[in-house]
């Protein structure tokens, strides 16, 4: 771990706390997802983990990688944009599956039905 | 036949080319090839050329979402980590009436609406223009429709219609 004697003290007390925070804030979506109680509820904890738990150890990625300057560090942009842009995917097929299943089942949860129609 | 019928999808998809390869110029001309193939492809999904209008209301709705992201993360760990002692909150539905039709509008604001915890797109009714949302903390007095509609779809209107 030679590399790592490169980095300032102060550079990698940012990266250290900009990687705790990604992974506290996954590790507590993931706990949501576990103990929430409804599906919907828990349908927002992930969610943690796919923004700023994600952001957080990307930016500590990309402070690390262009300290050292080994290469160009626009790799985590790309990824945050594809962690973006694929979430509401499957989110959206997530709860249009659980609403579809209430609503067949003749119990659709309060504040659904009204004007939307039951999808085909 | 339009050799780029998407110009924004074969640039975006040629820089992303780029950054995983290399830059270097036979990465250049596969990564244009790629990317005008990709373009092709795309307006088999979506005849109508993106168009995007006004980078000073994209720089604005950038800088509003991330301060929003952070502040909803907060406050959604906070509930989490709360648990069973906070019996309080209360989840639900909210519907909002959208006057944008825009398909990118549309897109782009499930994105956001994703990437902040604590509120998730459940569904769209295009022919009324009723978007489902359910939302994780509903705080009495909190008015949801505006806020979507006043924070969100006014700016995305502007960039897309």
């Amino acid at each position: 771990m030679s590399h790592l004697a490169q980095i300032p003290p102060v550079i990698a007390l940012l990266i250290a706390g900009f990687v705790a925070l990604g992974t506290i804030l996954t590790l507590l979506g993931a706990i949501g997802l576990v103990r929430l109680p409804s599906f919907y509820e828990r349908l927002h904890a992930p969610t943690l983990g796919t923004s700023w738990g994600a952001a957080g150890i990307l930016i500590g990625s990309m402070l690390m990688f262009s300290t050292l300057g080994s290469r160009l560090v626009i790799h985590e942009v790309f990824l945050g944009l594809l962690i973006m842009l694929t979430t509401p995917v499957t989110m959206m097929v997530l709860g249009r599956a659980a609403l579809h299943r209430d609503r067949a089942e003749g119990h659709p949860p309060p504040g659904t039905e009204g004007p939307g129609q039951p999808l085909k | 036949m339009m050799l780029l019928p998407h110009p924004l999808v074969t640039v975006i998809l040629t820089l992303l080319w780029m950054v995983l390869t290399g830059f270097t110029l036979g990465q250049l001309v596969l990564g244009v090839l790629a990317g005008i193939l990709g373009g092709l492809a795309y307006r088999r999904i979506t005849p109508q050329r993106i168009i995007v209008r006004r980078p000073g209301a994209i720089a604005r709705l950038f800088g509003r979402v991330a301060g929003d992201i952070v502040r909803s993360n907060y406050d959604v760990a906070r509930l989490i980590l709360a648990g069973g002692r906070h019996r309080r909150r209360r989840a639900g539905f909210v519907r909002i009436p959208l006057d944008m039709t825009s398909p990118n509008g549309l897109a782009v604001l499930a994105v956001i609406i994703t990437a902040t915890p604590g509120t998730a797109w459940i569904e769209y009714e295009p022919r009324n223009g009723q978007l489902l949302l359910h939302v994780f903390d509903l705080i009495e007095g909190d008015d949801w429709v505006r806020t979507i509609k006043s924070r969100y779809e006014s700016l995305l209107m502007e960039i897309f219609e």
